[in-house]
């Protein structure tokens, strides 16, 4: 097996993880300040992703997409937190995952809707296309370093948010009593709107960047949804540098093992048989890598609460 | 049960309820409305499925968003063995398949429960947001490992061409297959009834509401909590078999995080905990699903504005309005 295959591989499992990472991280904050479960977090990303699309097809631009992508992302998620989830944060999780169960069928069927049943495509811009020769002589798309490259950053730029500024000391303190911190004086209020539109606009732009790898369409967020909460068990909840780890070890397990499953059971088994039982195994790989998180620390990694 | 006038308001409900379902078909069958028939059994199937939901869900407090998982599994237990059998291919282990019901229900208890113990222990282990997470996890994992396994038609489903037999039985009409599928939600409702008012009933109650104190009383939350929910997810898979015979056909859909979302709805749009709540909600939905969908194509953005209507302004769904607040915690 070629080595700059395998490299290749890491990388696109590392662009995964760091694409989880986004919505993850949103997840897990949302979850750690106001305890909510929000299950129509898949919805803003899916958000970001059409907007992106429509926009850059109207204007054949994919930077005002993406910037349209992170605004439409956020208001979508401050009009979905004043009108319905402000009236969650005191109910149990049941009515929480009921409630946002219900919006993912508005969103899902109000997007078909406006935009119809057929998937948008949206292109890679073209200063980002093609390959990108890295150091030992390997070529790498560049569009994928380029999400890596985001992710990184955004991943940076949250750990100074909240380690050092004022609006970041605010979230740790409504984190570990968000009484105390509305008796101080602190509109609470304005500040779980804030969170909630930030968490909505990293998945709204995760949905955007991914928007350009696969097809723009209804449903696309679901899936990345389960994930990212597969995320944030094996990180643990609340926990912006759990949730980092967490995604990266999730994207890079889930791709290497679809690449090197196959290719052991090869060794022993004819071709049609190891590539279907290796793809069949490979999709099990990061479940049993939570279950056996759970085993270990039922609370997860990086548990901000433990 | 006591005497009290809410608990015996609630049984009358509940037994309306049951009657009418009943009524439904049997008028539908005189009128010649076979489609009717083929509607309340559908209606029974789910009111079974969210039965056994609302066993973990509703007495216990466990909410998991993974129960499709056990639906699908009781579903590919009636697919897998129903197409060996139609095949006369033996499957591994040499075991023949088969196409008697009875059998069937046998092998989606045990395969739903086995799977069931496994997923339990793990996810039991958390609690709270964890557990949702974690059960939603599980059952996307299974759903793709459905997908990606080409044996039994991987993405595609499986066609079962001809409905299993049941001794005795014309299951190829529809009313004999409605009463078949109505006998077991009765079935399923009596035991949720005995499971609550039984001394295990108490004290997984109990663990739902203070589980603290029931480990103080000297019984251990997690070993009551596990029971309960192998049991109601063995009853799940059995709903799941009869979805499969009533449709000829087993996909992965069944064990997608949807169908784990609609069983919630049933379970809390009818009334969580209720006897008869998850019949109740079954109806609606299925009734709401025929109607609206009638009307428009886009009839589950009205489903979706319904149920956040109903979660933020009126808890305790149509058994709770009908037959009041009886239950605490």
């Amino acid at each position: 097996m070629q080595i700059d295959l395998l490299i290749e591989q890491v990388l696109n499992g590392v662009q995964f993880g760091v694409m989880l990472f986004l919505m993850a991280a949103g997840l897990t904050l949302i979850f750690g300040v106001m305890g909510l479960i929000n299950l129509a977090h898949g919805s803003l990303y899916m958000v970001g992703a059409f907007a992106c699309a429509a926009v850059a097809a109207a204007t054949g631009s994919f930077w005002l997409g993406l910037v349209a992508s992170l605004a439409a992302a956020a208001a979508a998620g401050a009009i979905v937190e004043v009108v319905v989830v402000r009236r969650l944060y005191k109910r149990d999780h049941l009515d929480q995952v009921l409630a946002t169960f219900a919006l993912i069928l508005i969103f899902s069927e109000g997007t078909r809707w406006l935009f119809g049943s057929s998937p948008l495509y949206l292109n890679i811009p073209g200063a980002l296309s093609g390959a990108v020769s890295l150091p030992g002589d390997l070529d790498y798309s560049l569009y994928r370093l380029f999400i890596i490259i985001v992710g990184m950053a955004v991943a940076a730029g949250l750990y100074f948010l909240i380690a050092h500024t004022r609006l970041g000391m605010r979230i740790r303190a409504g984190e570990s009593d968000r009484e105390m911190i509305a008796a101080l004086g602190v509109d609470i209020t304005t500040l779980y709107t804030l969170v909630f539109a930030l968490g909505a606009a990293l998945a709204g732009l995760a949905g955007a960047m991914v928007g350009a790898l696969q097809s723009v369409q209804v449903g696309m967020g679901e899936p990345v949804l389960i994930l990212a909460f597969v995320v944030v068990v094996i990180g643990g909840i609340g926990s912006i540098k759990g949730a980092l780890i967490g995604a990266v070890l999730v994207g890079v397990i889930d791709t290497l093992g679809r690449f090197l499953l196959p290719a052991a059971l090869h060794l022993f088994l004819p071709a049609s048989q190891a590539a279907s039982i290796g793809g069949s195994i490979a999709s099990m790989l990061i479940y049993v890598f939570m279950a056996l998180v759970l085993v270990v620390r039922p609370q997860g990694l990086f548990s901000a609460n433990a | 049960m006591g005497a009290s006038m809410p608990v015996s308001r609630e049984a009358v409900v509940s037994l309306t309820l049951i009657l009418a379902l009943l009524a439904g078909a049997l008028i539908a069958q005189a009128s010649g409305e076979t489609f009717y028939v083929t509607l309340a059994t559908r209606i029974a199937i789910l009111a079974l499925a969210a039965t056994g939901l609302n066993l973990a869900l509703g007495l216990g407090g466990l909410v998991s968003f993974g129960h499709a998982a056990f639906f699908g599994i009781g579903g590919y237990a009636c697919g897998i063995l129903a197409i060996h059998a139609y095949n006369g291919e033996p499957m591994i282990l040499g075991l023949p398949g088969t196409q008697t019901m009875p059998v069937i229900w046998l092998a989606a208890l045990v395969a739903s429960g086995l799977v069931a113990v496994a997923i339990g222990a793990l996810s039991l282990r958390t609690s709270g947001v964890y557990f949702i997470m974690i059960t939603l996890a599980f059952a996307q994992m299974i759903y793709y490992f459905a997908i990606s396994w080409p044996a039994y038609g991987g993405e595609d489903g499986l066609s079962i061409f001809v409905r299993d037999n049941f001794p005795g039985v014309n299951t190829l009409k529809p009313l004999p297959f409605f009463l078949i599928c109505f006998a077991l939600l009765a079935a399923g409702l009596f035991f949720f009834g005995l499971v609550r008012d039984s001394r295990f009933g108490a004290a997984l109650q109990a663990a739902r509401q203070n589980p603290v104190r029931v480990a103080a009383l000297g019984m251990a939350p997690f070993r009551i909590r596990l029971v309960a929910f192998v049991l109601s997810a063995m009853m799940t898979g059995v709903a799941g078999a009869l979805y499969v015979d009533l449709n000829r056909f087993v996909s992965p859909s069944m064990l997608s995080w949807q169908m784990s979302g609609e069983l919630i709805v049933l379970v809390v749009l009818g009334g969580t905990g209720r006897l008869a709540g998850p019949l109740a909600g079954a109806a609606l939905y299925v009734l709401f699903e025929f109607l609206l969908g009638g009307m428009t194509e886009r009839w589950q953005f009205f489903l979706g504005l319904i149920l956040l209507l109903v979660v933020l302004f009126a808890r305790g769904g149509v058994v709770g309005l009908l037959a009041g607040r009886a239950r605490h915690g």
